[in-house]
C-alpha cells in the first residue's frame, strides 16, 4: 500500500513538483537547513529511508546494477557537498549578521602556506586513494560488456552513460535538435559565461548564502533539479522502452502506459477549429511560432520593462541580456516538460519538414 | 672572433641544426598524422547490401513482418493490398525501436517513441513517422527492396510510385 503510494508518487509529474518545492523551501529557510542539526537529520532520515527501500528485491536489482553504483556514489558526494556549502555559508551569514568577519577572513585563516608540501602532499595522497578504491572497485565488479554491436538491433531499455541520463531524460520533451545540440551548447556557454555575468564582488574568497541568495538559488536549480535530479529518473525510474516505473516497481517489458502525444497545431487546428491542417507548413504552425517569439522576445522586453530596469542599468545590456537568454533557455526545459505532462504537447512548433521542432 | 672566445654555435651552424631539426620534427609529425588519418578508415567493414530481395509478396501475412529486421534493418508491413518496407531506425534519434506483438505497436528503448504499425508516430518524442524504403518487383516477379531511396510522410512521398506494392 505504502510501497503502491510511493510508485504513484515518484512518477515525474509529482515527484518534479516535490523536488522543486521543497528545494525553494530549503532556499527559503537558510535557518534550518544551514545548520548541523538539519543535516544529521536528513542524512539519517534520508539512510533510513534508503535501508527500508533497498529491502524491496526489484529496487535493490535495479540500485546494485554496477552500472548504477557511480550514481549512488555521485548522490552521496552531491547531497554532501551542497549542504555542507549552505553550511559554511549559513555560518558565515550569522557572523556577518552579527558584524564579524567571515571565518574565511579572521587572521588565523588567512596565513599563508607553501604549495609543496602542504597542498600537494595532500593531492598525492588523493591520488593513492582514488587509485586504491579504482581497482577495488574494478575487482569487485564486472565492466557490463554485452555482446558486440548490432546495427540493427538495440538493448532495451537503451541508456546512456550515467552522467548523460539527465539529457537523455531532457530528449523525452524535445527534438534531439533542441535537447542534444541546442540546449547542451548554451549550457556550455552558459556555465563559461558565469564569470563574466557575474561581477557581483560577494562572496570572493568566503561561503556566503545570504549575499548571494538569487544567484546561488538559480544555479543550484539548474544543477540539481535540471540536471542531478533528471538523472536520477533516468537511471533508477526508465525501464524496457524507456516507459517510466515506480522504484518498487518490476521492469515488466509489456506495461502498456497511454502516451499519446499531439502537436500544438493539431490542438488548435483540429481539436480547437475542427478543421484540417493548412497546406502551409507556416500557417500551420502559426500559434507555435507566435507563442515561441512572444517567450524569447515579447516577455523579455516585457519583464525588463515592467521590472528589470534596475538589474538592466546595473549590470549592461550586454551581461543582462545574455543572462536573460539563459535564463529563459534553462526554464524552457521544466516548461515544455509540464506541458508534456498536463497537456500531451509534443510540440510547440512542429516542421518536421525542415527537422526543426521545438 | 678568435678560437678562444667562441663560446657556442656560430650562425652558418645554428641553422643547419635548426633545419635539422624541424626537418626531422615535420616528418615525425607527418608521420604520425598519416597514421591518424589510416586509423580512421576500417580494416573491415561489415556492411549489409543496401538492396536485397525480399521473396514474393505472398511469403507476408498481413501485418508487421520480422524477417528481414537484423539483417537489413527493414520491416515488412503488408495492409489493405499494399505492402511497403519501412526502415527500423527511430526518426527521434536514431536508435531501433522494438516490435511488440502484443501491444501491436513499435516502441523505441531509448526515450519511448511509439508508432502505429503503419509507421506513424503517435508516442513519445518521435516527430515524423518511420521512413519508407523503394520497394519493387523485378521482372521474375520478385520483391526488391532498395534502401538508397527513402519516402518521407511528412512530405507526402508515401503515395510515390515505388513506395509500395500493390498485391
Amino acid at each position: 500500500m505504502l510501497k503502491e503510494a510511493i510508485n504513484y508518487l515518484s512518477a515525474p509529474l509529482y515527484s518534479f513538483t516535490t523536488f522543486i518545492v521543497l528545494f525553494g523551501l530549503a532556499m527559503k529557510r537558510m535557518d534550518i537547513v544551514g545548520t548541523k542539526k538539519f543535516g544529521w537529520g536528513l542524512l539519517i532520515t534520508i539512510l533510513a529511508i534508503f535501508g527500508w527501500m533497498l529491502t524491496d528485491p526489484s529496487f535493490f536489482t535495479v540500485i546494485s546494477t554496477p552500472d548504477n553504483i557511480p550514481i549512488i556514489i555521485l548522490n552521496a558526494l552531491v547531497f554532501w557537498s551542497t549542504w555542507f556549502a549552505l553550511y559554511k555559508g549559513h555560518q558565515n551569514d550569522l557572523r556577518i549578521a552579527r558584524g564579524e568577519q567571515p571565518l574565511e577572513g579572521t587572521p588565523e585563516n588567512r596565513e599563508k602556506v607553501w604549495a609543496w608540501p602542504n597542498l600537494v602532499y595532500t593531492e598525492l595522497f588523493c591520488i593513492i586513494l582514488c587509485t586504491i578504491f579504482l581497482i577495488v572497485w574494478a575487482i569487485f565488479f564486472k565492466a557490463p560488456l554485452e555482446e558486440p554491436a548490432n546495427p540493427t538491433w538495440a538493448p532495451n531499455p537503451a541508456k546512456a552513460p550515467w552522467y548523460f541520463l539527465g539529457l537523455q531524460e531532457m530528449l523525452v520533451y524535445f527534438d534531439p535538435w533542441m535537447a542534444g545540440v541546442v540546449l547542451p551548447v548554451i549550457i556550455i556557454i552558459g556555465l563559461i559565461a558565469i564569470p563574466f555575468i557575474d561581477i557581483n564582488p560577494k562572496g570572493n574568497g568566503y561561503y556566503t548564502f545570504a549575499e548571494r541568495k538569487y544567484a546561488i538559488a538559480g544555479f543550484c536549480f539548474g544543477w540539481l533539479a535540471l540536471w542531478i535530479f533528471l538523472i536520477q529518473i533516468g537511471t533508477f525510474l526508465r525501464g524496457p522502452n524507456w516507459t517510466f516505473y515506480g522504484p518498487f516497481e518490476v521492469w515488466d517489458a509489456h506495461k502498456v502506459v497511454a502516451e499519446n502525444n499531439v502537436n500544438l497545431s493539431e490542438f488548435f487546428w483540429i481539436k480547437g477549429l475542427s478543421v484540417a491542417l493548412p497546406k502551409n507548413i507556416f500557417l500551420r504552425e502559426i500559434v507555435g511560432i507566435i507563442l515561441t517569439f512572444g517567450y524569447l522576445v515579447a516577455a523579455p522586453l516585457y519583464v525588463t520593462k515592467k521590472w528589470g530596469q534596475d538589474m538592466l542599468a546595473r549590470m549592461g545590456a550586454a551581461r543582462y541580456w545574455l543572462l536573460m537568454f539563459l535564463v529563459l533557455g534553462m526554464m524552457s526545459l521544466p516548461i515544455k516538460m509540464y506541458l508534456r505532462w498536463f497537456f500531451t504537447l509534443k510540440y510547440i512548433v512542429a516542421m518536421p519538414e525542415f527537422e526543426l521542432n521545438l | 672572433m678568435s678560437e678562444e672566445t667562441k663560446t657556442g654555435l656560430n650562425r652558418r651552424e645554428f641553422f643547419s641544426f635548426l633545419a635539422v631539426g624541424w626537418i626531422t620534427f615535420g616528418a615525425a609529425s607527418a608521420g604520425l598524422a598519416s597514421l591518424v588519418f589510416r586509423f580512421l578508415y576500417p580494416n573491415v567493414v561489415f556492411e549489409p547490401a543496401m538492396d536485397f530481395i525480399a521473396g514474393v509478396p505472398d511469403d507476408y501475412p498481413d501485418g508487421v513482418d520480422e524477417r528481414w529486421k537484423n539483417g537489413f534493418g527493414v520491416w515488412i508491413y503488408k495492409k489493405d493490398g499494399r505492402l511497403v518496407a519501412m526502415s527500423n531506425i527511430c526518426t527521434h534519434l536514431g536508435c531501433i525501436p522494438t516490435w511488440l506483438p502484443a501491444e501491436s505497436k513499435f516502441k523505441c528503448p531509448c526515450h519511448g517513441s511509439g508508432y502505429y504499425p503503419n509507421g506513424i508516430n503517435f508516442e513519445g518524442p518521435a516527430p515524423r513517422p518511420l521512413e519508407r524504403f523503394k520497394i519493387y518487383r523485378n521482372p521474375e516477379g520478385k520483391i526488391i527492396v532498395d534502401k538508397t531511396k527513402v519516402f518521407r510522410y511528412e512530405k507526402g512521398e508515401w503515395n510515390a510510385a515505388d513506395a509500395f506494392i500493390e498485391v
